[in-house]
């Protein structure tokens, strides 16, 4: 306080409490947002020093350009096929989302989270992994298990929570888990997975295993204890794991300034922790793939961990319960520098002539198809507002791998109630 | 034995069965745990199945989870129970929920061991007892042993559960059974029955009471230390009391526990934990639901107070002798 005699010449102090650029109704501008080059940043060695990762650090790696064609030391240089396929993939994402995001508005299901705008994410990285790789996604990299060619009906079984749901009904819709295609159990607890994710590339590493591990956390996420945690063992133990920051600018409400972004950038800490750091363009699918095959090499090869710091945006509301009007301008998604991950790579197809217009239109057509005829097909199974699905009992089970005396005591309470209460639960499985 | 040569045996033991299995923590490498739990055991197995960890109890145990997810058998040391709580996410939330909300596809098959409770002026943060955390969490399990014979057979039993196991070791018994007489010399193992420790593999099913000392006129229920102190206090009052140890907390060997109260009538409850919400308010609410006709007295609970785990007035704290043998006096009287 005030009144410090020896002080008396010093200012007081402030503290700064940071402040998203552009509010609700203002005109967004985003010309102070650097984009380097296409081509521009270097591609080191995979087994070089973390130390010698600060520039790309604060950095972007990018490789398409605006003409479409890619370009610099980071192009992965990949088949027409495998470019189709992430398009299509990507495709098949946005129509995904857009589609349980409306079964969600028809009262099919309480819940869903798109990634709209940030398909290229989670799509080229499942492209640059092998299958048996294990990824531990946060919420929303769905793009992970499509690019994996998972069954879209089986995914909505879980969002219906209907009586197919391999969860029974379990969890929350979109914390899909699925051991076959890779892809660890989601948790709604932030960032838990990272150091798990850490664990699993531990265990690899320690049964002479090739399997890599690679997770997944939003911007807004890093700033739990969970994500030092990770790193720490990480580097200690040179894990072979790939660390992804999804880096969408927003946390819910929250800028990325709340997660530290005023001051650094999120690849460069990695360098602090003695771990490679990249900082990628991630609306550029050929960037992601490129860092992501180049961080998987390191892994594999016992050279360590690696972060990608996935420079994007989040198009869309947080949620299905968020209205992001209310806190950021409407004006922000068309104005992000980096554009649409989607229209980027299709542009690159067809500057080098294996992709047009018309069969961008066909491909998109099918994968609505696609994914119509994979919601007609779930519906059969249920949705949320058909009631219960899944067999009253079944609640009780899997909490522990037996069922001890007190769950079975009040699973035998539960039934006897529900019988006796003359008022029994509609439509039970 | 003693109790750390049974639960390093334990481990021994485990390791030499099974590859899965691994130790990790604070100190549990090179330099064997500041207990000694796990003394010579990297030597013997290499560094990859037991070694030294940085100081992040979340980084631990939600390594620990990632390793389990993989086929892993982890055995996480928390160097303190009182520093258990940055892990508490991990644990509650992940290993607790993993089978659950995967519907089996991934589980946690960890064993967390962790020194626990008070009675060696360990203060505030070297002396607490949170198993009341643990066991309102579903999907945990939680143990406590009380001599080096039980903490080798459960521990082992532990290990090989395929749920995530909350495995309590109370310090104070570490080097001999404590019988709450602070002020007098401390015994060994040696003298126990229960120091006589087989080299080899056996086990102690988890979820089954032990029946200390039968009795007719009062149930004891307790667990680690005060096992001891409350078989003291029963044979200085020359009392007839049953004492049960309870060895796991959940699942719970409500069997053994109802059956006892049924004879005697009469129930006290002693745990070093905090008194509201600790586990001894599960267990009173049990007895008073499936004992009601058959008590002839209220239930009495002996704990520690609601007050953090004080240095210099732990004996005053520590639910000792004299607080044990005024509430059997109590209970006795009607």
């Amino acid at each position: 306080m005030s009144g410090d005699p020896d002080r008396s010449n010093l200012k007081p102090l402030s503290l700064h409490v940071p402040e998203p650029r552009f509010r609700p109704g203002d005109e967004v501008d985003f010309s102070v947002v650097e984009v380097p080059a296409a081509g521009a940043a270097p591609r080191p060695d995979t087994h070089d020093v973390p130390a010698s990762f600060s520039d790309l650090a604060y950095s972007l790696v990018r490789v398409l350009d605006d003409d479409g064609q890619a370009v610099g030391p980071w192009n992965p240089r990949l088949s027409p096929d495998r470019l189709r396929r992430m398009l299509r993939h990507m495709a098949l994402v946005r129509a995904f989302d857009e589609r349980m995001f409306r079964a969600q508005r028809q009262g099919k299901t309480s819940f869903y989270m798109k990634s709209l705008g940030e398909e290229a994410v989670s799509v080229a990285a499942a492209h640059a992994l092998h299958y048996d790789d294990m990824c531990f996604p946060s919420y929303r990299q769905q793009g992970l298990l499509i690019a994996r060619d998972w069954s879209l009906v089986d995914m909505m079984n879980q969002i219906y929570s209907n009586r197919a749901d391999r969860l029974q009904g379990k969890q929350l819709p979109i914390m899909y888990s699925v051991r076959e295609a890779g892809f660890f159990s989601i948790s709604g607890n932030l960032t838990t997975q990272y150091p798990q994710a850490v664990g699993w590339a531990m265990a690899s590493a320690s049964k002479g295993d090739t399997r890599i591990a690679a997770t997944w956390c939003g911007e807004g996420s890093t700033a739990e204890g969970d994500f030092h945690s990770a790193l720490t063992f990480a580097t200690v133990y040179r894990a072979p794991v790939i660390f992804n920051v999804v880096n969408n600018q927003w946390a819910i409400s929250s800028f990325s300034g709340f997660a530290g972004a005023e001051a650094t950038t999120f690849a460069a800490r990695a360098i602090g922790y003695g771990i490679a750091g990249l900082r990628v363009d991630g609306n550029d699918a050929l960037a992601v793939y490129a860092a992501t095959a180049w961080a998987a090499e390191r892994a594999r090869t016992n050279a360590g961990p690696t972060l990608i710091e996935h420079f994007t945006y989040r198009a869309e509301g947080h949620s299905t319960s968020d209205d992001p009007s209310a806190y950021r301008s409407a004006g922000e998604p068309n104005a992000w520098p980096l554009g649409d991950p989607i229209r980027r790579l299709k542009d690159h197809l067809i500057a080098i002539g294996e992709w047009d217009e018309d069969r961008q239109a066909t491909m998109d057509r099918e994968v609505a198809e696609e994914v119509k005829a994979a919601q007609k097909e779930a519906e059969k199974n249920g949705i949320l507002g058909h009631g219960l699905l899944q067999p009253l009992d079944s609640l009780f089970e899997g909490v522990f791998e037996e069922m001890p005396w007190h769950l079975r005591e009040q699973q035998q309470q539960m039934l006897a109630e529900e019988e006796a209460s003359g008022r029994p639960w509609a439509r039970k499985g | 034995m003693n109790m750390i040569q049974a639960i390093n045996s334990a481990l021994d033991v485990m390791m030499a069965r099974d590859d899965a299995i691994v130790v990790m923590g604070e100190d549990v490498g090179y330099f064997g745990g500041v207990f000694r739990a796990t003394a010579g055991l990297q030597k013997k197995y290499g560094k990859t199945r037991v070694f030294d960890t940085p100081i992040t109890e979340c980084g631990i145990i939600g390594v620990a989870v990632g390793m389990g997810a993989y086929g892993l058998r982890p055995v996480p040391e928390i160097q303190f129970a009182d520093y258990i709580y940055p892990a508490l996410d991990q644990l509650v939330s992940e290993a607790a929920r993993l089978r659950y909300r995967s519907d089996g596809e991934f589980i946690a098959p960890l064993t967390v061991r962790s020194p626990f409770g008070g009675g060696i002026f360990g203060g505030q943060t070297h002396s607490q007892s949170p198993e009341g955390i643990f066991t309102h969490v579903s999907g945990l399990k939680t143990v406590i042993p009380s001599t080096p014979y039980d903490a080798k057979g459960l521990l082992i039993a532990a290990i090989e559960d395929n749920d995530p196991v909350i495995f309590f070791e109370p310090k104070r018994i570490y080097n001999g059974p404590f019988n709450g007489h602070w002020d007098r010399p401390a015994e060994n193992w040696s003298k126990h029955p229960a120091g006589a420790v087989p080299t080899g593999y056996y086990r102690i099913p988890l979820g089954k009471a032990n029946v200390v000392r039968e009795g007719e006129a009062v149930t004891i229920l307790a667990y680690g230390t005060m096992v001891h102190v409350c078989l003291n206090v029963v044979a200085e009052a020359g009392v007839d009391a049953e004492v049960i140890d309870l060895r796991t907390l959940v699942p719970l060997d409500i069997e053994t526990i109802e059956e006892s109260v049924r004879k005697t009538g009469r129930c006290l409850i002693v745990h070093e934990a905090t008194r509201t919400s600790g586990f001894g308010a599960e267990l009173s609410a049990l007895v008073q639901e499936r004992c009601f006709y058959h008590l002839e007295a209220p239930i009495e609970r002996v704990t520690g107070f609601d007050t953090p785990y004080p240095h210099s007035l732990e004996w005053a704290y520590f639910p000792g002798p004299v607080r044990i043998g005024q509430a059997l006096k109590k209970i006795l009287k009607d």
